[in-house]
C-alpha cells in the first residue's frame, strides 16, 4: 500500500516487525496509539525517548516502536529505567508494564520508585489478568472475576493501582480506559511532562483470557463495559466504598510538585564533589 | 478519505462500534485471512474527528484531513 495512504503513527513504528503479535482488539494496540498523541502534545523529542518495559503482553510494546528501548526481566523494568535515568537524567524515560509486571513481581520497585519521585513515566496497562502465560488471576483482578487460577471466582481484594501508587508518593496518577482515548492521551501528555515520578494506570482489554472467562467474548463487549462501568473520581469521592463495587473509577489521583530524586542527586554531586566540578553522571555521554 | 489497510487490520471491529457516526460497516464476507474488514460505508458523514484512529489497535485506518474529495 501506499504509504501516504497509511496511519500517520506508522512513523514511530518498526515496520519489519508487524503486525504485531497481540490477539485481535487487544487494548494494547490503543495503549500504543495514545502514547503517540500524548507525546506529540507534550512536544516529547522520539529521539530523546528511552523505553523500557519488563515481561508480559503490554511489555511487548517498545519493541515494535522506533526508538531506543529495553526488555528487561520480570517485574524489573522501573528498576532499569532509575539506572538509565540516573545516567543520563536528559532522557525521557517511559516503562511500559502491566498489571502482574508492575504489581505483582514488580511490586516493591513500583512503590519505591513513587516514593523517590524520580522523573520517570510509568504507563501500566492494566487488564486484571495474566494474558500472556494463560489467564492466571494478578493482584488487579475485580473479587469474583474468573480465570484459569480462579475457577469460582477470584476471592481476594483486588489493589487499586492508582490509590497505591498515590499514597507511595508519586506526584502525577491518572487512570483511563482504552474506551477513554482522548483522556488517556491528555493524561500521558501530564505525566510525560511533569517532573517526577508520574503513573498512568490504563484499565484496558484482554478479550482472550478476561473478556472469554468473563462473559465478555469480544473486544467490543469489553470496551462497552469498561465504558459503562466507568465513573469519574470526582463523582466516586462522594461515594462509600460498597457503592463502588464493580466500578472503575477513572480522572486524576494525583498532581502536584515536589523535589525530584534525579535533581536532588545532582545538586549534592555538585556540592560535594573535590574537584570542584560534577563529574560523574553526564561524562560517559556528554565528554565533560 | 477513508482507507483500511487490509495488511494490518485484524477485524476487531472496534472502530465500526465505536465510530459516533457509524461510518464503518463490518464486512458480510471473510477476506483471505478469515476476518471481517470494515468498510467506511457512510464516508460522507465522517467529520475527522480521529477517533478511529486512535481506537484501532493496529494502526490500520488513516483518515484523510483535507477534504479533496
Ligand atoms: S493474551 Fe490478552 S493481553 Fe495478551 S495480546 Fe492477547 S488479548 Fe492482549
Ligand atoms: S479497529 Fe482497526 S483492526 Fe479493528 S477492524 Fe477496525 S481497522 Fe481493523
Ligand atoms: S474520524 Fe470520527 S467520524 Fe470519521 S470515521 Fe473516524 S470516528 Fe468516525
Amino acid at each position: 500500500m501506499d504509504r501516504k495512504m497509511e496511519n500517520p503513527l506508522m512513523k514511530y513504528l518498526r515496520r519489519d516487525r508487524l503486525p504485531t503479535i497481540f490477539c485481535a482488539g487487544c487494548g494494547n494496540g490503543i495503549v500504543m496509539n495514545t502514547f503517540f498523541k500524548g507525546m506529540e502534545m507534550a512536544e516529547i523529542d522520539f529521539e530523546n525517548l528511552m523505553l523500557v518495559s519488563g515481561i508480559g503482553c503490554s511489555s511487548r510494546i517498545p519493541g515494535y516502536i522506533s526508538c531506543d528501548s529495553l526488555h528487561t526481566t520480570h517485574g524489573r523494568p522501573i528498576a532499569f529505567a532509575t539506572g538509565v535515568k540516573l545516567a543520563n537524567p536528559e532522557h525521557d524515560v517511559v516503562v511500559f508494564s502491566g498489571d502482574g509486571d508492575a504489581a505483582a513481581i514488580g511490586g516493591n520497585h513500583l512503590i519505591h520508585g513513587a516514593r523517590r519521585n524520580i522523573n520517570i513515566t510509568v504507563i501500566c496497562v492494566n487488564n486484571s489478568i495474566y494474558g500472556m502465560t494463560g489467564g492466571q488471576i494478578s493482584p488487579t483482578s475485580p473479587r469474583g472475576s474468573y480465570g484459569s487460577t480462579a475457577p469460582y471466582g477470584a476471592l481476594e481484594r483486588p489493589f487499586s493501582l492508582s490509590d497505591l501508587v498515590t499514597a507511595a508518593g508519586a506526584t502525577y496518577v491518572a487512570r483511563w480506559t482504552t474506551a477513554h482515548p482522548i483522556q488517556l492521551s491528555n493524561a500521558i501528555k501530564k505525566g510525560l511532562q511533569n517532573k517526577g515520578f508520574s503513573f498512568v494506570e490504563v484499565v484496558s482489554q484482554c478479550p482472550t483470557y478476561f473478556g472469554r472467562k468473563n462473559k465478555m467474548r469480544t473486544p467490543i463487549e469489553m470496551m462497552q463495559w469498561m465504558k459503562e462501568s466507568s465513573i469519574l473520581k470526582i463523582k466516586a469521592d462522594k461515594l462509600e466504598e460498597s457503592e463502588l463495587e464493580g466500578k472503575i473509577v477513572v480522572g486524576e489521583f494525583q498532581d502536584k510538585v515536589e523535589p525530584e530524586f534525579t535533581d536532588n542527586l545532582c545538586k549534592l554531586v555538585e556540592a560535594k564533589c573535590v574537584t570542584g566540578k560534577p563529574t560523574s553522571i553526564r561524562s560517559a555521554y556528554m565528554g565533560g | 478519505m477513508i482507507t483500511v489497510n487490509e495488511k494490518f487490520c485484524k477485524g476487531c471491529n472496534l472502530c465500526t462500534e465505536f465510530c459516533p457516526l457509524n461510518v464503518y460497516e463490518k464486512s458480510k464476507k471473510l477476506n483471505k485471512k478469515g476476518i471481517h474488514v470494515p468498510v467506511p460505508i457512510n464516508q460522507e458523514k465522517c467529520t475527522k474527528c480521529g477517533l478511529c484512529t486512535l481506537i484501532c489497535p493496529d494502526q490500520a485506518i488513516k483518515v484523510d484531513e483535507n477534504n479533496e474529495d
